[in-house]
């Protein structure tokens, strides 16, 4: 039985993830992702500095509030000079130092400690039951995870044109009167979102891996977006399942795990995918100097 | 022991030298990073030496330093040649290639890690020292090794100045002209592998990206010639080292590298606002002053052009 | 003598897509060539698999008789001005200086006498005065004259450029033209990818139209007719008759 809610738990923030990921990936903005994930530390601890209470509304509202501020300090800093790559590397070091002075200097009163933000809980996660609406079984996790991945898919496919458009041809969706820059903070929201729920079980380092490496691997087996979102989440839970067992083997961290398995799905995928492998690709090449050379023959 | 006390304390000396090293080395080469465009790479090498330090502890079995700096060595350039094998070789960005394999492979490297501390002689590992840094395990035989290290830095950089700035300007013009790009770029990275692997003992492994990009950029504000930004940013780069690992001494259970990441921040929002000429400051202030003296030049033509000329009502 | 540049079938694919198909040509010494074609011919990239910065899938290319390896240090280069970062932090003169390097070799730095040339060359150009100016404060015409004096300084037998007349004001535009003419006159042989049809006739004396394919090749007044400008745009230019000769709207 715990073993099913650990592959729960890891598959439902392994598809919130993807969800969100796969536009990061498109437009460009996988380190942006990687930024947020880390500077949403500080965050979580002064909310629970000044709430008290280790609430998840308050963590969510700490997130958010730091997530945001990640990125308009990250454009604040690319409009004034400094190159979009290194504004990301200041912001984002900046601010996760600032978290971990914090909770370094607070431990006591804040029941974090670095372990936990680094490599997450997943398998202590079984035993927090909450009672929702009568129902008593479920770790509480469970509801917060499926909570943010309701929220993920019911915004993204209510507002899919938009986000698609927004990822393609920023300037375009802009001429057509789509407030561009309202999406892009209502996707990084929801990037702040994911990565504080599921620091809980994969923890701040590996977020970003869930964040990227489905979504990117998925990025080399469709030309549809649609499909790249499905795929990703596919992939997710195979990581989730497959870095389980993976730790189950090696007695180590399931996060860990989940991302190597991630990881070696997408070495596989790089090689083989049949329409972007590098193999097929050499044979495709293979097969057109042939041609080609078959033409001067003629000739 | 007092703040004074603890400066002439020979130990705080060492741990001293070796912070300030490190932020020298990688002042250099991070304004080279920054040029690039390769800033997030310093980012995914950091994270990627993890298992490249597990795999060396778990195969010498002891905690020297030249073990770990091998195995970081050798992972660096696996996850340089890994990226940039992915951002040639298929439709995955540089920003994506470098988000999968700073996440991979520091994933392989907690699998790793924890596997380490469950087994009998984890917890004499120091490896978990390597995630936030500590400089203050730093010995003096540590210290002498960096130094040998940033001085092998310092001297390839000088030695091949111009070679780096063309190949970092004009990669194209670079080749035309019989440069080995490729081979240039690789050296590049290998500094870039070497200056990693000297600073996350001290700041570790998370926010070494940090040492690499935030003093490179504090010195592009400051300077319009290369060679004046390289010696900013390493002596940028030394002086929040030293200060990071001073302000860590004052509490009892401070990791060095937040603070010494903190300080280069001071330094970087310092230059931000009140650089000469590129400063925020300066820039509101000569916007001010083309403000007014555009209005105070219209004003006055609008004057001379009403006023009523002379022999006329 | 050898030719300074002789092409023979080289090819160049991107992906699926044939980008140069089957290109074969040699020219003469101290010839001022355009090279023509619509958006998409592969101008450019004719240019970069010469200098092998792209790879071909097949061809030869003979530079004064001999591979570009061996030849080098006798070409010259000018690629077009979005390939470079111009916040990097270097002025006018240290952009010229590098193009000595390439005599230079390795771990040599650069003499007094290598910024005395960069220096002239820089005059050649008009640009003496910014020197010491910050490369990002130039504007585009300057720009394009530091590329070209860095060219120059590289005291080359052939050159290729690649645009040198995109967003470049008028005077900027006469004075290339006039070293051009200088160089040819010197017995230097220049390749020139062109963008503007209504100036090939006044400045070119010999030209290339390409299309993927190499549709002809030779002296402008033999070459560049309106069939010859059909073919190589595929029927999607409008001629207008101007007063000496027809106005070409691309």
């Amino acid at each position: 039985m715990s073993s099913f809610w650990i592959i729960l738990i890891g598959s439902l923030v392994a598809c919130s993830c993807s969800i969100v990921g796969c536009f990061l990936v498109l437009r460009k903005m996988s380190m942006v992702g990687d930024a947020i994930s880390h500077a949403v530390l500080p965050g979580i601890v002064i909310a629970f500095l000044l709430s008290g209470s280790k609430e998840p509304i308050f963590m969510i509202a700490g997130a958010i509030i730091f997530g945001l501020l990640t990125v308009y300090l990250i454009s604040m800093f690319s409009n004034s000079g400094v190159q979009a790559d290194a504004a990301i590397g200041v912001v984002f070091t900046a601010l996760f130092a600032i978290g971990v002075v914090l909770v370094s200097l607070y431990t006591r009163q804040v029941h974090i400690d670095l372990d936990h933000v680094l490599y997450g809980e997943i398998a202590y996660a079984q035993w927090d039951l909450i009672s929702v609406a009568g129902i008593d079984f479920i770790p509480r996790s469970v509801w917060l995870v499926g909570a943010v991945f309701l929220v993920n898919i019911l915004l993204i496919t209510t507002f899919y044109k938009q986000f698609k458009l927004c990822a393609f041809d920023p300037i375009m969706a802009a001429a057509l009167g789509i407030p561009v820059v309202f999406f892009h903070y209502l996707l990084m929201t929801l990037v702040s979102v994911t990565t504080v729920i599921s620091f809980d079980s994969v923890g701040a380092i590996l977020v970003v891996g869930m964040l990227i490496v489905p979504a990117a691997t998925a990025y080399l087996l469709t030309e549809q977006l649609s499909k790249m979102i499905v795929i990703s989440c596919l992939i997710g839970i195979c990581c989730s399942a497959g870095g389980y067992y993976l730790a189950f083997l090696l007695d180590a961290s399931i996060a860990g795990c989940m991302v190597t398995i991630a990881g070696l799905l997408f070495t596989i995928t790089l090689f083989f995918s049949p329409s972007h492998g590098v193999i097929s690709k050499m044979i495709r090449r293979k097969q057109l100097s042939r041609k080609m050379a078959s033409n001067d023959a003629t000739l | 022991m007092n703040f004074l006390q603890l400066i002439q304390d020979p130990n705080t000396q060492w741990i001293l030298a070796g912070t300030l090293l490190l932020g020298i080395c990688s002042g250099v080469i991070g304004c080279f990073a920054y040029l690039r465009k390769q800033s997030l790479m310093g980012d995914a090498l950091a994270h990627a030496a993890l298992p490249g330090i597990c795999v060396a502890f778990m195969l010498t079995g002891t905690k020297s330093i030249i073990g770990f700096l091998i195995g970081a060595l050798v992972a660096g350039v696996v996850a340089t040649f890994a990226i940039g094998y992915i951002t040639r070789e298929s439709r995955i960005k540089q920003d994506a290639a470098l988000g999968i394999i700073l996440s991979v492979f520091f994933g392989i490297g907690i699998v790793l890690l924890t596997k380490i501390q469950h087994s009998s002689y984890g917890n004499q590992s120091g490896l978990d020292k390597f995630l936030f840094g500590h400089a203050a395990a730093m010995v003096s035989d540590d210290v002498k090794i960096m130094a040998l290290i940033c001085a092998f830095l310092i001297f390839i950089t000088w030695l091949l100045f111009k070679e780096f700035k063309i190949v970092s300007f004009d990669p194209n013009f670079a080749k035309g002209l019989g440069f080995p790009i490729k081979l240039l770029d690789q050296l590049i990275m290998l500094l870039l592998v070497v200056a990693v692997v000297v600073g996350i003992q001290a700041v570790g492994v998370v926010l070494m990206a940090a040492m690499l990009i935030t003093p490179a950029v504090s010195a592009r504000y400051w300077t319009n010639k290369l060679h004046y930004m390289i010696i900013l940013a390493s002596a940028i780069g030394g002086i929040s080292g030293i200060g990071g690992t001073l302000l860590s001494s004052l509490g009892n259970n401070l990791p060095t590298g937040p603070l010494i990441v903190l300080s280069a921040t001071v330094i970087f929002v310092f230059s931000l606002l009140f650089a000469p000429n590129k400063g925020v400051i300066a820039k509101m202030r000569v916007r001010y002053y083309m403000k007014k003296t555009t209005k105070h030049s219209i004003e006055n033509s609008i004057m001379t052009a009403t006023k009523p000329k002379e022999g006329q009502s | 003598m050898a030719s300074p540049l002789s092409i023979r079938n080289l090819s160049v694919a991107y992906q699926k897509k044939v980008v140069l198909e089957n290109i074969s040509f040699s020219v003469p010494k101290g010839k001022l060539i355009g090279i023509i074609g619509p958006n998409g011919a592969g101008k450019s990239t004719l240019i970069k698999a010469i200098l092998d910065l792209v790879p071909s899938i097949s061809g030869d290319v003979s530079i004064f008789g001999g591979s570009y390896e061996k030849n080098r240090k006798s070409v010259g280069y000018v690629p077009q001005r979005e390939s470079v970062d111009w916040d990097f932090p270097t002025d006018a003169l240290d952009v010229v200086t590098m193009g000595r390097y390439g005599k230079l070799g390795w771990l040599k730095r650069p003499s007094q006498k290598d910024k005395e040339i960069a220096r002239q060359c820089l005059e050649k150009v008009g640009m003496s005065e910014y020197s010491n100016r910050q490369i990002s404060q130039l504007s585009g015409g300057q720009q394009q004259r530091v590329f070209l004096a860095r060219a120059l300084a590289q005291e080359a037998e052939l050159y290729f450029m690649d645009e040198p007349f995109v967003g470049v004001d008028a005077a900027t535009e006469k004075a290339i033209i006039a070293l051009l003419n200088s160089l040819k006159n010197q017995g230097k042989t220049v390749l020139v990818v062109h963008h503007d049809l209504n100036t090939v006739k006044e400045y070119f004396d010999w030209v290339m139209l390409l299309n993927v394919s190499l549709v002809d090749v030779g002296p402008t007044e033999d070459i560049f007719t309106t069939e010859a400008l059909q073919k190589t745009y595929g029927g999607k230019l409008t001629m207008l008759d101007g007063e000496s000769s027809p106005i070409i709207i691309n």
